[in-house]
């Protein structure tokens, strides 16, 4: 339970990061480091050096923008937790923090690591995915920037390239007034790893149809998907049609099987979540007054 | 590498491998043997500590990270050595602990919680030590032991219905009789003996 040996730097910019990252292939970043120091302390994970990011200025804060919010990579889980922006614009994400590890965790983790490490059962690329969020890249060229969808590829795997860091997460921000969410999932423990969550965000218009609809399944296959439930738009999201459209979407849903659930599990638990999970954000949608009301 | 860290409010300064975790830097090299080590990959919260007063497990932080912060060790919650702080003395009264083993961890995350509310909800006192593993007492005291500790800090420095200061006993109505805790009991003035 001791890691092995390895040289610790810490870059004075971001820029100097990326250089470092590029140079050395057995190089890792490092930020709050609730992931990579267990694998550290199992060698499992073995970098020569470990480059700390976590005091950059460039990755940290919370920034608003026109149509979205975009978090800097270095933020503590906890802080996005509590931060009010976040909870009056991104609310699927505040709504999932609170599922992410435990509160000592969650007060080093940091919002990118989640993101770079790519867990198929994670709840935070689970809302990226399902938001549609865009993945900000530092690069030795310069910033880049790619959709969640693209960016997870595999179980732990990005499209992340050496020489490149994570420097920020963009969640888009519905312009609706009357927008929920919802978001269930199933483990061993609380705050467990995932065997299926299921993350849904709801737009209604005054009269209470619906205007816009995401949904996104985590932990079931080997990254986060975003299921395609467009044809409940302008619908009235009875249970009927959102039960015959979930159906449908996950009839596509690949799952996998381990030792702590089978597939046919996972896919059975995935739809009984995913209704759970547009029924809560239809409901909180619609408890937001409509205009005139 | 030569690291400065500040412990309970003092600055140390040692020389460690980037290798070495917070954990064993602080019981190693400044002899804090009060922050356990248990499961050493994150796991267990034996070894949390407060960094800048959020608890933080330091087993999954490497000593190197750890210059510039506010680091604080059960060590520092003790008001003067050999002495007990409110909380600490609460886990005592409820028997709040039975090896001793996950106390540090779950004392400290539990006074993270009272610095910021005094009158936390079970809810909040579970998520709090949601992080700390107990294989003693079934956590049903620990979770009494805090709802003592923050009843005991509500009432510090308020003037006492029980008691008018000079060990006279009020009478019986000016008590409350409802809502207290078994422990709490325990906290009635005894008049001295002449």
């Amino acid at each position: 339970m001791k890691p092995a040996p390895f040289e610790y730097v810490r870059p004075e910019s971001l820029a100097e990061a990326c250089a470092l990252l590029a140079a050395d292939e057995d190089a890792r970043v490092i930020a709050g480091g609730q992931t990579l120091v267990p694998m550290l302390a199992m060698r499992l994970a073995r970098p020569a050096r470990l480059i700390d990011i976590l005091r950059l200025p460039e990755l940290a804060g919370i920034r608003q923008e026109k149509d979205a919010i975009v978090v800097g990579a270095t933020t503590r889980q906890a802080q996005a937790e509590r931060d009010p922006v976040i909870r009056a614009s991104v609310p699927m994400l505040a709504r999932v923090l609170p599922w992410v590890g435990h509160p000592p965790t969650r007060n080093r983790g940091t919002i990118g690591g989640s993101i770079a490490n790519a867990d198929p059962s994670a709840e935070i690329p689970l809302v990226a995915v399902t938001l549609g969020a865009e993945i900000m890249l530092a690069t030795v060229d310069g910033p880049a920037s790619m959709p969640a969808d693209d960016f997870f590829i595999g179980p732990m795997l990005t499209t992340i390239n050496p020489g490149e860091c994570v420097s920020a997460i963009r969640f888009p921000v519905w312009p609706h007034r009357r927008v929920g969410t919802g978001f269930f999932e199933i483990s061993a423990r609380r705050s467990d790893f995932a065997f299926v969550a299921a993350a849904a965000q709801v737009a209604l218009d005054d009269a209470g149809s619906c205007i816009e609809i995401a949904l996104g399944v985590g932990g079931a296959g080997d990254r986060p998907v975003r299921l395609d439930v467009s044809s409940l738009a302008g619908g009235k999201l009875d249970s009927a049609s959102v039960t015959e459209a979930i159906n449908t979407a996950a009839a596509e849903l690949d799952a996998m099987s381990d030792l702590h659930a089978s597939a046919a599990y996972r896919r059975r638990v995935a739809v009984a979540l995913c209704i759970r999970a547009v029924e809560e954000a239809r409901g909180n949608a619609a408890a937001k007054p409509a205009k005139g009301a | 590498m030569k690291v400065n860290l500040r412990i309970n409010g003092v600055n140390r300064t040692t020389e460690l491998e980037p290798r070495k975790t917070l954990l064993d830097a602080l019981r190693e090299n400044f002899l804090l043997n009060g922050t356990h080590a248990g499961c050493e990959h994150g796991v267990c919260g034996a070894c949390t500590v407060l960094i800048d007063g959020e608890p933080v497990r330091s087993c999954l932080m490497f000593a190197v990270q750890a210059d510039g912060y506010e680091i604080t060790t059960i060590e520092g919650l003790a008001p003067a050595p050999g002495e007990l702080g409110v909380l600490q003395d609460a886990f005592c009264e409820t028997h709040g602990l039975q090896c001793g083993y996950c106390t540090p961890g779950m004392i400290l995350a539990a006074h993270a919680l009272l610095q910021t509310t005094l009158t936390p909800t079970r809810d909040d006192i579970v998520e709090a030590i949601s992080g700390n593993i107990c294989r003693c007492t079934g956590y049903g005291q620990i979770i009494e032991a805090v709802e003592f500790a923050a009843a005991r800090l509500r009432v510090a420095n308020t003037p006492r219905p029980q008691h008018d200061g000079l060990n006279r006993e009020l009478p019986k109505h000016a008590a409350p009789t409802e809502g207290l805790l078994e422990a709490e009991k325990g906290d009635q003035p005894v008049a001295e003996a002449k």
